[in-house]
Formats: structure tokens, sequence, C-alpha cells
């Protein structure tokens, strides 16, 4: 994901677990989700309130056990009532402000995220990694789920929870060191070596999970392969090698965890065992202490009680350590997603609008790089006069799509600059472009809606009528009629319910609603049965019609038939002009046509 | 472990889901009873021990610190033993926690592991009917999610059972020190237990509801990312947003309404033990006024109260997860329970070189259709014969390609090679035999060299052989590691293109003697194709299979001795291609459409 951390992130996952990386993150956090910081002050408060009584009550009632009822004069009633009054005040408050603190927080807390959750969402759809790099799509789309996710239950459950045990272990020293200075150094240097361990297992802790983690990802791999690949399994006879590769990937995961949960045993272990000595210490050092008329009895007894209140928290401690710091590495990384600067920024109001009408476009001197990549387009240099019909043609890799997606601004150049209607694309406003240059990609994709919804993508707002007769419009008014629910016909998920080929007509008909002045079209490839191609290619024709078109075409046929053929080689432009001028030259265009015509004569002979 | 014993547990009728719910703990238990019965041991003896610890306080109370005072000095054996106590109390308690941590966890992963290879285990067996039925997402869900899910209550469950023995101990401790104030006790352990079930109960669902919220957060945006493309020619980021805005803020509110519930309980639960406590002081001061009791019995008490109201949640903790179990439970038995292995034969086919097919009045009828997609069908090929399926879209080209190499088996009528019957064939022998090359498949998450053996002991000679007439050893050995880049997630993508010359490699280093191409090359450009093609030409005639093709495209039917022509399930035509064009309209129609639809736009244009 490298690509996607602006410097300045890397600088700081570079630094990983230290605090201060952990600090910052905090900091950018609080600042991206002002709702997290509203009324902050006033929660920290309630926690302070909770914190304290709940360590007050043993106390509390460790007195009223040592005055009242342990007493040099024996019990004494009336303080034992005062006593228990006060610590019943106490027990109310502290579950008072325990209430409104955790509710507060988890206010403040969803809010925050849900804000924070949306920012990044709409800041992936300007991320140039998108369009490009589709393998990285289910990384972003963590970054906008569990990633966030994570925060949440960080915020509200571990995050919470460190802030009380340190709250409580201060607390419990002030307690411990108002009854005594010395049994207080005493616990401490008890707990000291756990506390030193801690800090040297913590590393060990963060890898094992990391490792869990990627076992995971692992294993749902691996698990994937008889579900998604059934039919190559069978067809292969490799069931036992599959069954072999899953079996291996969950014993992997299986000992990840049991490693892991090796670690979180022994760490709590230990807090009870350091908590056992700081008990008999203080007994012992008590009673001493106490003969030579430091401590009280009661004092002593009280210690002991005290002791318990520093093992819950350190324990606790110990236990959510680990998720803060995972919780941490979420949010740096959505955070990382917000601070990675769009490549492709809208100028907006400031920027330019495109004039009326038909739109020519120039693209000067331009040279393209993906981003640690090799150089996809070198120098390209055309004119596309308005109106004009061109085919892009090319190898896989030639550069077409790039320069098909520079053209729409999906990108900007590195070298060099696109103009449409006569205006530096970087000046065009989004609003102006969008809707006028648009897009059409191979796959036809659908959204997981009816078939108006989709549609609609083309023309926000539409009536049933307009979508009706863009349908017709495009001649496919037969093709209409057989759908089951007309406009409400349900088209699956990626619109999968209906054919690769129906989906790349409902594309159409959503371009065309969008009537765009300038049409790039990457032509389909899958084979689609011979009524729908034909039906494809009048569609596309009187789409088409009247704008300027930039269609990278997988079929000659389509060459064949455009005003000009630009001809793509490595990245460089390597022949342009008309269908007759390209073959008469014997140069690239005339070698993929030869056979081509080859092919599809063959047969009719 | 067979599938049989780990299926266990079976339904009830009338049964309530908490009794599902514990049917299912029963069955878990019984098959990691040894590591089970270690964990709770170790619960056991930690509840045990968390108890003793209170004794050991009142002990030393009463036996070291009072008469030390009295005495004025503290005897250095009486000292030795008060902190060998504490500390071999605490020793033996963080053995404990230990035996219940880690052995419980291991329980539960074991648990986890072994229900994720049986259900795997069945994806492998079930026929491709049973997994055409069920969609991916819900098979992926059943072998993780629903797994984790059945068996997530086991975590908890040592611990909960440790403190069932240390409420006991408790108790008895209690009433050891005063009968009275244990009445306490009493009164207040069942409060906490109750108020705990109804908060889990209040909890869960709504907990359940933002789980199915955050799952409908994570689709939209999956699938707004993957049509980002349209997304962003179209100018509708901010539409998106709000439509991903919509679905976040349901799941805010479904999270601050969890939160809610929580705030209201965690405090309770959290004040119920301090105020027992109290209670316990107060009764405590008048029983000690009266002379029923020592000051020494009622500080034991009330701290046998601070030990217990934590680890009392832990039922909480069970029975909150029960109602997850059993659905979780029920998705996996679906999956362990279905039935219909795909069987195999124990025969092999002798000789080597292309392999004859007969196809004898097959027809083939989707389970819970009612119309056959293939009706009668006759077909012999001879052995080194190149035939081409032709057809429109849903007349049974796929649907036949798949039962020759037996994804599918026909419900009437039956396939032979060589004379051999394709069911009684070793599924070895008949993956040996036949190969597939299909029109979308799947890659592997691992190297190209994996992908394309599979596991079949072959030298890089022969794969790079394979490659070669696949026409995909230009772009491997453009790839950073050659033959051993990785694919898939976290390695290159291909384009539609290339997966389909790998399927080919795939398909072709394994010698098949009967290779079946279900448009395998609508993807690739008419260059690339028309290569592949006149490789595949000379690889078939030196090597020798026979080939069976489904295409639309001319070039690709060209390669044919002879044409099938599918209609609606049925053979209607078969022959050179040049005498189907000659006699048969509707054949001519399906060929030519892509020569009309290019002619639609030629304007007239002559061409050789």
């Amino acid at each position: 994901m490298s690509a996607l951390v602006s410097p300045a992130v890397t600088r700081s996952t570079i630094s990983g677990g230290d605090a201060a990386g952990g600090w910052a993150t905090l900091r950018r956090g609080l600042q991206l989700s002002p709702a997290l910081r509203e009324g902050l002050g006033v929660t920290l408060l309630l926690a302070v309130v909770a914190t304290l009584g709940s360590s007050v009550i043993p106390v509390v009632i460790q007195r009223t056990l040592d005055e009242g009822l342990l007493g040099d004069t024996g019990v004494d009633r009336d303080r034992v009532w005062l006593y228990l009054g006060m610590a019943g005040v106490v027990v109310v408050v502290t579950a008072v402000a325990g209430y409104a603190m955790k509710y507060r927080l988890f206010r403040s807390s969803e809010q925050g995220l849900a804000d924070l959750r949306i920012k990044a969402f709409r800041h992936v759809h300007d991320l140039p990694v998108l369009t490009q790099d589709t393998e990285r799509r289910g990384a972003l789309v963590s970054r906008v789920t569990s990633d966030v996710d994570q925060v949440s239950l960080f915020l509200q459950f571990s995050g919470l929870l460190v802030i009380i045990s340190i709250g409580q272990l201060v607390v419990a020293t002030a307690i411990m060191s108002f009854y005594s200075w010395q049994l207080t150094i005493v616990v401490w240097l008890c707990f000291l070596p756990l506390i030193i361990s801690l800090r040297l297992t913590q590393p060990r802790m963060t890898r094992a999970y990391a490792k869990v983690r990627s076992s995971v990802g692992d294993m749902l791999s691996a698990v994937s392969e008889p579900v998604v690949g059934a039919s190559v399994v069978r067809a292969h006879a490799i069931a036992g090698r599959t069954q072999a590769r899953i079996d291996a990937s969950i014993g992997a995961n299986l000992s990840a965890n049991i490693r892991a949960q090796r670690l979180v045993a022994v760490t709590f272990a230990s807090a009870g065992l350091a908590g056992g000595l700081a008990n008999g210490g203080v007994v012992v050092l008590g009673v001493l202490l106490g003969l030579a008329g430091e401590l009280s009895i009661g004092g002593v007894v009280a210690f002991a009680f005290l002791v318990s209140l520093f093992v819950g928290p350190v324990t606790t401690a110990t236990q959510v350590i680990t998720e803060a710091q995972n919780a941490i590495a979420s949010w740096r990384r959505v955070i990382g997603v917000l601070d990675t600067p769009a490549d492709v920024v809208d100028p907006g109001e400031d920027g330019s609008a495109l004039p009326t009408g038909p739109l020519p476009a120039q693209v000067r001197h331009v040279t393209y790089a993906y981003p640690s990549g090799p150089v996809v387009l070198r120098d390209v240099d055309v004119d596309i006069p308005a109106r004009a019909r061109i085919a892009v043609v090319g190898e896989t890799g030639s550069g077409k799509t790039t320069f098909a997606k520079l053209l729409c601004r999906l990108m900007d150049p590195d070298q060099g600059h696109v103009t449409i209607g006569g205006v530096d694309l970087r000046e065009v406003s989004f609003a102006s472009l969008r809707g006028r240059v648009v897009m059409v990609p191979q796959e036809g994709f659908l959204f997981d809606a009816t078939l108006a919804e989709n549609l609609r993508y083309g023309k926000p707002g539409a009536s049933a009528r307009e979508l009706r007769q863009a349908v017709e419009d495009l001649g496919l008014a037969d093709w209409y009629a057989a759908l089951p629910a007309g406009l409400d016909t349900e088209v699956g998920q990626r619109g999968e319910s209906l054919s690769a080929g129906e989906r790349q007509l409902v594309a159409l008909v959503r371009a065309y609603l969008a009537n765009p002045d300038l049409l790039v079209l990457d032509e389909a490839t899958s084979a689609v049965d011979p009524q729908t191609e034909l039906r494809i290619t009048a569609a596309l024709n009187r789409l088409l019609t009247g704008r300027t078109a930039v269609v990278i075409a997988h079929r000659l046929s389509t060459a064949e038939q455009a005003d000009e053929i630009l001809v793509f080689d490595g990245g460089r432009l390597a022949e342009k002009g008309n269908h007759h001028d390209l073959v008469g030259a014997g140069g690239t265009y005339a070698r993929l046509h030869a056979s081509w015509v080859a092919q599809s004569h063959l047969a009719t002979g | 472990m067979s599938a049989d014993t780990l299926a266990g547990a079976a339904d009830r009728p009338g049964e309530g889901a908490t009794g599902k719910g514990f049917r299912i703990l029963g069955h878990g238990i019984r098959l990691q009873w040894r590591m089970f019965s270690i964990a709770v041991l170790g619960s056991l003896v930690y509840g045990a021990l968390t108890v003793a610890d209170a004794w050991v306080l009142g002990w030393a109370t009463d036996h070291v610190i009072v008469p030390s005072f009295e005495r004025g000095r503290l005897e250095t054996g009486l000292a030795l033993v008060t902190v060998g106590l504490f500390v071999a109390v605490a020793t033996l308690r963080a053995l404990g926690v230990i035996a219940r941590r880690l052995i419980g966890g291991l329980v539960y992963y074991r648990l986890q592991a072994q229900y994720r290879r049986a259900v795997t285990r069945r994806y492998l067996e079930l026929p491709m009917s049973w997994h055409h039925r069920h969609p991916t997402g819900q098979l992926l869900s059943n072998a993780n999610a629903d797994v984790e899910a059945t068996w997530g209550v086991m975590m908890p469950l040592p611990m909960a059972l440790g403190v069932v023995a240390m409420l006991v101990f408790a108790v008895v401790a209690m009433l050891f020190a005063d009968v009275v104030l244990t009445l306490v006790g009493l009164v207040v352990f069942p409060l906490l237990f109750v108020i705990n079930v109804g908060y889990q109960r209040l909890l869960s669902p709504r907990v359940a509801r933002a789980q199915q919220l955050r799952a409908v957060t994570s689709e939209v945006a999956h699938e707004s990312f993957d049509g980002s493309l349209v997304v962003a020619t179209l100018g509708r980021a901010a539409a998106e947003t709000e439509r991903f805005a919509r679905v976040s803020y349901q799941l805010r509110d479904a999270n601050i309404s969890a939160g809610r519930i929580r705030s209201v309980f965690d405090p309770v639960l959290e004040a119920l033990p301090s105020i027992g406590v109290l209670l316990v002081v107060a009764l405590g001061v008048e029983r000690v006024m009266s002379g029923a009791a020592e000051p020494g019995d009622v500080v034991q008490v009330a701290y046998l109260f601070t030990v217990i109201a934590f680890p009392v949640r832990a039922f909480g903790w069970v029975l909150g997860e029960l109602p997850r179990s059993v659905v979780g439970w029920r998705r996996v038995r679906a999956v362990l329970d279905a039935t219909g292995e795909a069987t195999y034969g124990t025969e092999r086919l002798p000789g080597d070189g292309p392999l004859s097919l007969s196809v004898d009045h097959v027809g083939y009828r989707y389970p819970d259709s009612s119309t056959a997609v293939l009706r009668g069908v006759v077909v012999d090929v001879e052995p080194g014969r190149t035939v081409a399926l032709v057809g429109l879209t849903g007349a049974g080209k796929s649907t036949l390609s798949s039962l020759l190499i037996r994804l599918f088996d026909p419900t009437e009528g039956s396939i032979k090679v060589d004379g051999v019957d394709l069911r009684a064939l070793s599924h070895e022998s008949l993956a040996g035999a036949v190969a597939l090359v299909p029109q979308h498949t799947f890659l592997f998450d691992d190297t190209v060299r994996e992908n394309v053996t599979l596991g079949l002991p072959v030298d890089d000679s022969e794969i790079l052989e394979a490659l070669a007439v696949a026409q995909a050893q230009g772009f491997v050995q453009a790839l950073p590691g050659g033959i051993d880049s990785r694919l898939g997630e976290r390695g290159t993508t291909l384009s539609g293109g290339q997966r389909q010359r790998l399927a080919l490699a795939r398909a072709l280093v394994r010698r098949p003697r009967l290779l079946l191409m279900d448009d395998a090359t609508s993807a690739l450009d008419p260059d690339v194709e028309a290569r592949i093609l006149a490789a595949l030409r000379e690889h078939s005639r030196a090597g020798g299979a026979t080939v069976l093709v489904v295409a639309y495209r001319k070039a690709t039917i060209a390669l044919a001795d002879e044409v099938l022509f599918l209609r609606d399930g049925r053979i209607v035509d078969r022959g050179p291609h040049a005498e189907l064009v000659a006699r048969s309209a509707a054949y001519r129609d399906i060929v030519d459409a892509y020569d009309t639809a290019r002619e639609a736009h030629v304007d007239g244009e002559v061409r050789p």
C-alpha cells in the first residue's frame, strides 16, 4: 500500500509502535473528527469522577471496617453508619457518572467515526489508485470499514480502559502513599519486573497478532479455492492437493492463534503472580512497620485490600495495550487515506467551464508513467476535431487505455497537457467536465439496484418516460420489452442477472442519458450472442452520432469505419490516418488487419 | 474425524434456542473433552484459589497481623509462611489462568480448525450442481464466519464453569464465617446473574443489527469502488458519498443504541457488588455488636464479595454468545448434511493418443428446472478430429462440454470415450485424459508455475512449451519474476485475455487426449487468437488430441473438421462448415452475425 501513503504518513508508519507516532496519530485523528472533541472535557471529567469513585469505594469500606469494627475502642456503630452512608452516595454518584460518561463517549465516537468514514470514502473516489489499480480496491474498502470499526472499538473499550486503568493506578498509588509510602514502594517494586517485561514482550505480542492476521488472509484465500474454483478443482481432479493447501493454511492459522494466546495467558498470569508477591510482602513488612510504630493493624489490612486495587488495572492494561496498538495502526491507515493528496484536483469554483457544443480535443506531447512503474505513454501528440470518430488500436499494454483515461482526466499527464474545447483539462471544473466528457468502460458495470436506478446514474432525477425514451432512441425497444419487470428489473450484484451483452447495453443507455459531447468508449471484448452483438452495434452507432468519439477498438471492423485511426505501440503513437492509408502504408495496422481478415474469412471462403 | 461425527447435536423439534445452544456446547465439549476438562480444571483451580486468597488474608489478619501486634514482634517463621502462602496461592492461580486461557483457547481454535476442514472437505466432495445452487459469499462465510460464530461461546465457557465452582467455594467460605451475612450473598449473586441475562438479551439483537449494517456498509463501499470508473466519469462521487453516508449513519445509530444498553448496565453491574459489601458491613456491625460474629468474619465476607463480582459476569458472556452460536451452527450443519457426492469409478483408460468420443442419446435437465437443456444428443467423434459446437446462447453448448468432463452427469443417456463410460473411470484417469478450458477460469493465489501445473510433476520445458502454444510466454516472461511471479490477491493482476491464455496452458500441459474449449479465446485480440489457433493446430497434429471447441467466431470454427449445430438442446445439423452454410439459413444467420454487424457500418467498402 506504499503507493497510497503520503511521505509524512510513511515516516510515522515506519516509526511504528513508538509513543510519538501513536500520539501524532491520536492528534491528527482528533483533528479529522471534530465530533470526537466536542464535549470531550465533560466526558473526561465524568471519567475522572467514575475512576475516583471506583477507587474510593473500597477505601471507604476498608475505613469503615478499620475504624468502625476493628478500632481500639470496639465497634463504633455511628461511625459505621456515617461511612456506609457516604459510601452509598459515592456508589450512586460513580454509577451515574459512569453511565453519563459511557453514553457520551459512545455518541461522540460514533458520530466522529461516521464522519471520518464518510470523509475517507469521498476521498477514495478522488484517488487515482482506485481507477488504476483494481487489486488494491479490497484494501481501500477495509480502510473505510474494518479499520474504522477497529478505531471505534478502541475508543469505546480498550482506549477507555487504558485511561481508566492508568487513572486507577494513580489513585491507588496516592491512597497507598497516604497510608504508608514505604509499603507503596514495596508494591511498586513487586510490579516493576512485570512492567519491564511487558515492554519487552510487547513487540512479540504485536508480531504474534500480525501473524494471526496474515494467516487469516491466507486461510480465506485457500478456502475460496474449492468454492470459487470449484469447476477447476473438479475438472483437473486436484481435490487432494486443494485440501492439502486448505489444511495447511488452517493449521498455520491454528498455530498462530495459539502462539498469540500463549503470550496473552502468560502475561495475564504473571500479573497475578506479582499481586501474590506484593500481598505477602505487604503483610510481612506492614507488620514490621507497625511494630516500629509507623502503621496500625487496620493500616496493614487496608494495604492488603489496596494491592487488589492495583492488580486489576495492571492486568487490564496489559491486555488492552496490544489491542490499542492495532487500533492505532488502523487509525493511521484511515488517516493515511485522507492525507494522500488527490492527484486529480477539481479546480471547483475557480475552474473554467467547457464551451457549449461538440468538443474538439488536443493532446500535446503527453507522457505518462504510473507511480513507480514504467512509462506507458511517451510524447503523444494528437488533434481530435469536434464530431470526429477516432479509433484507437494497439496490443494489450500499448498505452491505449491510458490515453483514453487521460482524455477524461481520470489522471493528469506527467508531461504535456490535454485541452478540450480549447481549455486545459486541469482548469476545467468537475461540475462542467463530468457529464460532458464520459467514458464507457469495457465491462458495463452496474450497481445492485433496478434498471431505472442504474440508468439514472447517467442523468440523476430523469423521469421514467425519459428513461424509456432513451432506450427507444438507441433502438432497444424490443430488448426492453422482453425484460421481466421493465425499468423495475433488478439487475443483481454487479448486474449479474443480466448477460454481459445486456450490461453493455445498459451502460450505453446510461451514457446516452448523460448526453456527453465527448465520448470515450472501451469496446467490449467478451463474446456475446450475435443478436445482442447486432443490438450493441446499432445502439452504439446512434449513441456516437453528433458527438466527438474516441473508441478503443478491439474489433478492426470498428477501426475500418473511423475518421481516423490511432495506432499505439509500446506507449508511442506509431501510426495515424484512415483505414485506407494505413493499410496502404504496410505498417503495424496493416499487419493487424491482414491477420484479422484472414481469420474472419477463412471459413466463409 | 468423519463428517458424521462432526454433524452431532441434531435438531429436536420444539426445542428452544437456549436448549439448542446448550446442546451445541455439549457437542463441542465431547469433541475436545480432554483439553476442555483441563481448561475447566484450570478454571476451578483459579476460582478456588481466588477464594483461598481471601482466606489467606483472613488467616494472616487473625494469625499474623493481630498476634504480632499483640506480641510486639514478628516471628521469622511466621513471616516466611505468610509470604510463602501468598506466593503459593498466586502461583497455583497463575497456572490455573494459563490452563484456562491457553488450553481453553486451544479447545476453541481446534474446534474451529476441525470444522473448517470438515466444511471445506464437503465443498470438495459435493457436486457442481450443489455449488451452483449456493452463492459464493454464503459458502465462504460458512467456512469462516459461521464456524467462528458457532464456537465463539467455547472461549468464555471454562471461565463460566469455573465461576460456578468459585461461587460454591465462596458461599461455603461465607457459611463458615457467618450464616446471616451469607444470606446477603444468596440474594446478590442471583440478582447479578439475572441482570446479566437481561443485559445480554437486550444487547445481542442490537449487536447483531450493527453487525449486519457493517456488512451492508462494506457492500456499498465495495460496489462503489468497483464501479469507480462509472462514478468518476459520470461525476457521481457526491451522490455515491450520500449513499454511503446513509448506511454509515444507520450503523452509527445501531452502535449508539447498543452503546446505550452497555452504558446503563455496566455501571449497574459494577455498583451491585459494592452495594452488597455495604449491606454486609451494615449487617455485620449489628452482628458483631450482638456478639454473633467476629470482626474478622465480616472482613472475609466483604472481601469475598469484591473478588467474586467480576467473574460472575462470565455467565452473561456465555448466554450472550448462545444465539449467535445457534445461527452459525445451523448454517455449518447445512453444508455438512448436504448429500450427493460426485462418485467416480475405478477404471483406467488404456493406451494413449487421441480419444474417440461417443455421446449416446444424452439429455440434461438442471435440478429444480422443468425444461431440459439437452435432449437426445447423439455425437460420434473419431480420434484426432476437431469438432466445433455452434449455437445461440442457451442452446446447451456449455452444458454439453461440462458433461464431457463430468462437472455434471447426464440425466439421460451415456457418454463414452474409447468405449469406456465416463462414470466408470477413476477421477484421476478422467482428468488426465480430458481437459476443459472455460471462458472464465479461476486463478489460484499462487505463482504462474503452480497455476499451470496445479501440482502436476512436469519440468520447466513442458511448462514453457504449453505457455508458448497458448501465446502466454510473452507476457509471462515480462512479469518481474517470470513463471515464478505471484498472481492473484497479493500478486499481479492479469487481464481477461491473459487469464484465458493461462487456462489454455493449464490444459495443454496435461497433454489431454480430449481437449474441450468452451469459448476459451473470446477475450483475446484477433491477432493473438489467430496465433493460438495456428499453434494449437500444430500441437494437436503433433501430439494428437481430439478437440471439441465451442465458438462464435468464424476463425475458431475454421479450425474444425466438422461442425455440430445446436439449437434448443438438440443437434439440428452437422457436417463441414461450408456444407452447413450452404444448406442452413439459421446456421448462416449465426455465423454471419459478426460480419453482418460489421457490414452495417462499413458502407460498401470492397474487401478481398
